[in-house]
């Protein structure tokens, strides 16, 4: 199954991107924007659905400061 | 003969800009919020972690007040050297061709290497010889270059066994299609005084800009 | 007198203070500081973060008041955000290390990259410029898988902060020995440079004065972080102490930079002090302490990450990027301006008081009311109770060399070995070169040099060195300290620099077992006696205590930190061998009075598994204090082609490194040796390998001992030693040198 993962700063880490890409913003005309966070998106197709939550947790993600959530995209 | 310096937060080799500038001409302190050029005749866009890289490499700083003045005077012919983060500002306003990705290995990298000169056909390298070695610190996390670019738009290669970076096609610098725009990764600025750099190599890319005439 | 707080808030009383790490004395000790009334959550959270061992030193103040501290060069010693030693021509350089252990065992990348944030904010609260960093990394063997990801990853931080802050890191140690593989250390070491007249202090004065917070915003980064973290001991559990990790923003800390140091030279502060350990809490009641004034701090006014903060967690967030500053109220819309420009937020949070209260305020209401002197200055300091181990306390290290192993094979084990191994492949990672002051680059000599062009024409340089070997300590903690502080000065001879001060990083673990108390005792009394003789006086410096892990304690680790002046930067000394034909010198030991090597905890005894021995031999530190007077006066004087001094490996380990520095060979006949393995391995303080014309040499040996050992030229290493004689290309020493690069693919 083709599989993505989003990965973001947990809620409450401070997220030094968000906080930059927040204040340009408003630089170029856009504004009413906040709570800007900048994260990754990993594709991937696994042969094991099971195991997508251990990569995420070993590898893919940082759990100290990041949470992550799995979407399937194909089965 | 004035060329400016400019700085954004996160720049940090503005300092060393000006200082090698101050060997060949008047070096002038421009600030990223400030349009106003100050009646530079170049302009150096420093290295450095403007805006903290975040995002992409040069990807905020180009949006910068200075950056709409810098772009009008590049398309009037004005010399503009861009090094290493400058470079990366350059190519995200569509001043140079291509764009900077990750190196090859991923990491940081802070090395002396040695560069190639492809043409003497620019303001920058009018004072070196085709073929000519030049040896100058590198060291970047964003540097392998990647891109569609004319060979004669193809100012600096890095010498064989120096490209640590995975240029495509050991591209170390390039030139926009008018020559006047120049960006390279390798920072010329920390080779201008053998006490510090290791070597003055970088000293003939400054003086070649200095020597451009005002338009 | 202002209200008292709310006596009906929650009380958390004494279970929940042993729970932050008081002792039910200590608690008892609170009460009474209170006047007689139990403290509330935000004033028990504050007293249990200040009177913890990070923050009070409570188990070594009474030691390091026995350390020598002043001296001619001393502009500021201990007490201070960093020490500070005069340059010459009104200007000053300050520094200091600093340890980030415990965060960094948690999780490597952000507690490398805070801890160099954090000594970096050290300096530029003086006012000075940061100018340079080192680094004094420890782990266990890298054959641990833990200890190449730890590696990895707190190379990965040091870069990612220092690099992208624009500060060059110059220099520094990795050390890999099984007592650290549950314990790593790091310790940071950071260098800035300031005119002496705008150097600022931290004192808060002026009744009425405005404190103004600035930099990022709080949120609840390492709330029982770092305080409650360094002074534990790490178990299994780490994983729960995870959701407290700081995460560091190098962007932030770049533009806090610029706008602390314009506040200052625009004459608008009149007290500077950076966030911490224990943030706020701790950064406002030592202002307060040493101006003794009383403060108002309104925890609403603080810029907050997350809404939902209680009050005591805004006090004890240690939330990266943050300073704090005290302004007269008519300059705080000129404060507000400049952070303004440096897109750095600002707020205006607090008072300077009468009285010598400190009081948090949650808009109108008193949430928090203490005794400014009780915070700071009356927490317990307890006496040491030190006992000489009677058995050994580390086991043998890992054979990994046999005994049977021949010379040859010996200095390849040795120049492979994780310990010995070129750096290139971490120091690479590093940006050495920004701000155009290096002089000499990691591997180019035995301390880096920068020259400081600020200072205009004729400027001088200055030279550092960190380092602290830990298993030399831990056989002997005072003659091993001794050695540790040498070993600085040594590598500072070597560039032609003359010591101006020291600061230190003590590494130990916990004090209250008498054998360690004994270790660290031991090891105060080296460092002292051994700045006292160097004339190098401790201006600042950090304790990390309680360093163990389930395997025992790691080794007793003093890391010593130097900084020197030279006068000439053009006549900056190299490691490398530089001419052929010139003559090869071992100078300082002569076998005889003077000393020579021996294998005692040496490298090639930990190659060999051998157990660390009970006691170093003795060292006649001004007989060494004399040679490296006549070592640096040779390398001003330009007269010699390269010094290196002595260190792990002993001479032949030494001559090889000199020639890998270089790329030149070298032929050596060192004669009949009572030892051959003394003689080639042997360690001990004050011997160096130098190079040059050899009537130079000839005449530094009227002074002091110098015995010439060959010629350096070709492209072999060659030695004769009593019947043996020995060969390796040096691309054969190469190779073996590299050894560490697999690590970082």
């Amino acid at each position: 199954m083709r599989a993505r993962v989003l990965i973001r700063p947990k809620a409450g880490i401070l997220d030094p991107q968000g906080v930059a890409v927040e204040r340009a913003l408003p630089a170029l005309g856009f504004g009413g924007v906040a709570n800007v966070h900048v994260g990754r998106l990993v594709e991937l197709d696994v042969e094991d659905e099971g195991q997508l939550d251990a990569m995420c947790r070993k590898l893919l993600a940082n759990p100290l400061i990041e949470d992550y959530e799995i979407q399937t995209v194909t089965a | 003969m004035k060329l400016g310096v400019i700085t954004w937060p996160g720049t940090c080799d503005d300092v060393d800009a000006r200082l090698a500038v101050a060997k060949v001409a008047e070096p002038v302190a421009l600030w990223h919020g400030d349009s106003d050029l100050h009646g530079v005749d170049g302009i150096v866009v420093p290295g450095g972690f403007s805006y903290g890289d975040y995002l992409r490499a040069g990807a905020i700083a180009r949006f910068s007040p200075v950056m709409e003045s810098v772009i009008a005077f590049a398309r009037a012919g004005g010399p503009v050297l861009g090094i290493c983060n400058g470079f990366q500002i350059l190519c995200e306003a569509g001043l140079l061709p291509g764009a900077l990705l990750p190196n090859a290995k991923l990491r940081f990298v802070c090395r002396q290497v040695d560069l190639e000169v492809q043409t003497t056909a620019t303001p920058f390298t009018s004072t070196c010889e085709v073929g000519q070695r030049l040896s100058i610190p590198a060291k970047h996390t964003t540097g392998c270059f990647f891109g569609d670019v004319p060979s004669e738009q193809v100012v600096l290669r890095y010498a064989p066994g120096h490209n640590f970076n995975g240029s495509q096609d050991d591209i170390a610098g390039v030139v926009n299609e008018q020559g006047n725009v120049m960006g390279l990764m390798p920072h010329p600025e920390h080779a201008v005084d053998v006490l510090t750099g290791g070597s003055a190599d970088g000293l003939k890319l400054f003086e070649g800009m200095a020597r451009v005439p005002v338009a | 007198m202002s209200p008292s707080p709310d006596t009906t808030a929650s009380v958390p009383g004494i279970e929940n203070a042993v729970a932050l790490g008081l002792t039910r004395g200590e608690y008892a000790m609170v009460v009474q500081e209170m006047g007689g009334r139990e403290p509330n959550e935000v004033e028990l959270a504050m007293f249990s973060l200040l009177w913890s061992e990070h923050c009070a030193y409570k188990h070594s103040k009474k030691l390091l008041r026995t350390l020598p501290t002043e001296g001619p060069a001393v502009v500021m010693g201990p007490g201070e955000n960093a020490g500070a030693v005069d340059v010459g021509d009104g200007w000053a350089v300050a520094f200091k290390v600093e340890s980030h252990n415990h965060p960094s065992a948690v999780e490597p990348f952000q507690g490398a990259a805070t801890g160099v944030g954090g000594i970096l904010r050290d300096i530029f609260a003086l006012g000075a410029r940061p100018i340079a960093i080192l680094d004094s990394l420890r782990f266990g063997e890298p054959d641990s898988e833990r200890s190449r990801y730890l590696l990895d990853r707190a190379v990965a931080g040091i870069g990612h902060y220092g690099n992208s802050i624009g500060v060059p890191t110059i220099g520094g140690e990795v050390v890999f020995e099984a007592p650290y593989e549950t314990n790593c250390l790091v310790n940071a070491m950071a260098i800035g440079l300031a005119r002496t007249e705008d150097m600022v202090r931290s004192a808060a004065a002026g009744v009425g004065n405005v404190l103004v917070l600035f930099g990022a915003s709080t949120g609840r980064d390492g709330i029982g972080g770092a305080s409650v973290l360094a002074s534990a001991e790490l178990d299994a559990e780490d994983e729960t102490k995870r959701p407290s990790v700081q995460v560091g923003d190098p962007f932030e800390e770049s533009k806090l930079v610029e706008c602390s140091l314009e506040l200052l030279q625009s004459g608008l502060l009149v007290a500077l002090q950076d966030l911490g350990a224990a943030g706020l809490t701790s950064a406002a009641s030592e202002m307060a302490a040493k101006g003794e004034v009383g403060l108002d701090l309104d925890v609403a006014k603080v810029p907050l990450r997350e809404a939902d903060m209680a009050p005591f967690e805004i006090m004890v967030s240690e939330s990266q990027e943050r300073m704090l500053c005290v302004c007269e109220p008519d300059k705080v819309a000129g404060v507000l301006a400049l952070c303004e420009k440096w897109e750095v937020n600002g707020t205006a949070i607090g008072t300077v008081t009468e009285g010598k209260r400190f009081r948090i305020l949650r808009g109108d209401e008193v949430v928090g009311d203490m005794p400014v002197s009780g915070l700071v200055d009356d927490a317990p300091l307890y006496d040491l109770a030190p006992e000489k181990p009677s058995a050994p306390l580390y086991p043998a290290p890992a054979a990994v060399l046999g005994f049977e192993a021949d010379v040859r094979e010996a200095l390849i084990a040795l120049l492979s070995s994780p310990n010995l191994a070129s750096r290139r492949p971490l120091f690479e990672q590093y940006d050495s070169i920004v701000q155009s002051r290096t002089v000499r680059r990691p591997e180019e000599a035995d301390a880096a040099v920068l020259y400081l062009y600020d200072m205009g024409e004729g400027a001088p340089s200055i030279a550092a060195s960190i380092d602290g070997n830990g298993r030399r300590v831990a056989a002997d903690p005072y003659w091993g300290t001794v050695g540790n502080a040498l070993e600085c000065a040594a590598n500072l001879a070597c560039v032609g620099a003359q010591p101006l001060g020291t600061t230190n990083n003590l590494n130990f673990g916990n004090p209250e077992k008498p054998h360690i108390a004994w270790q660290l005792t031991e090891a105060v009394r080296g460092l002292g006696d051994a700045c006292r003789a160097l004339e190098a006086p401790i201006v600042g410096g950090n304790v990390s205590l309680y360093n163990e892990g389930a395997d025992g304690p790691i080794y007793p680790t003093p890391v010593v930190g130097m900084v020197g002046l030279l006068p000439d930067a053009t006549r900056a000394g190299g490691l490398g061998f530089t001419r052929d034909g010139d003559a090869i010198a071992l100078v300082g030991w002569d076998g005889g009075e003077a000393g020579e090597g021996s294998l005692a905890a040496s490298e090639l005894s930990k190659l060999r598994g051998e157990a660390l021995p009970d006691g170093l031999p003795e060292i006649d530190v001004a007989q060494v204090v004399g040679v490296l007077d006549a070592v640096r006066a040779a390398v001003r004087a330009g007269e010699l082609s390269s010094a290196h001094d002595i260190a792990e490996g002993g001479v032949l380990v030494a001559v090889a490194e000199s020639c890998l520095a270089g790329g030149r060979g070298a032929a050596l006949d060192l004669g009949d040796a009572e030892d051959v393995w003394t003689s080639l391995f042997g360690e001990r303080s004050g011997g160096f390998v130098v190079s040059g014309p050899r009537e130079v040499l000839e005449r530094l040996g009227t002074s002091v001992p110098v015995s010439i050992l060959g010629t350096v030229g070709g492209d072999r290493l060659d030695i004769a030693i009593s019947s043996l004689s020995e060969s390796w290309p040096l691309a054969e020493l190469q190779d073996a040198n590299g050894a560490l690069a697999p690590l970082f693919p």
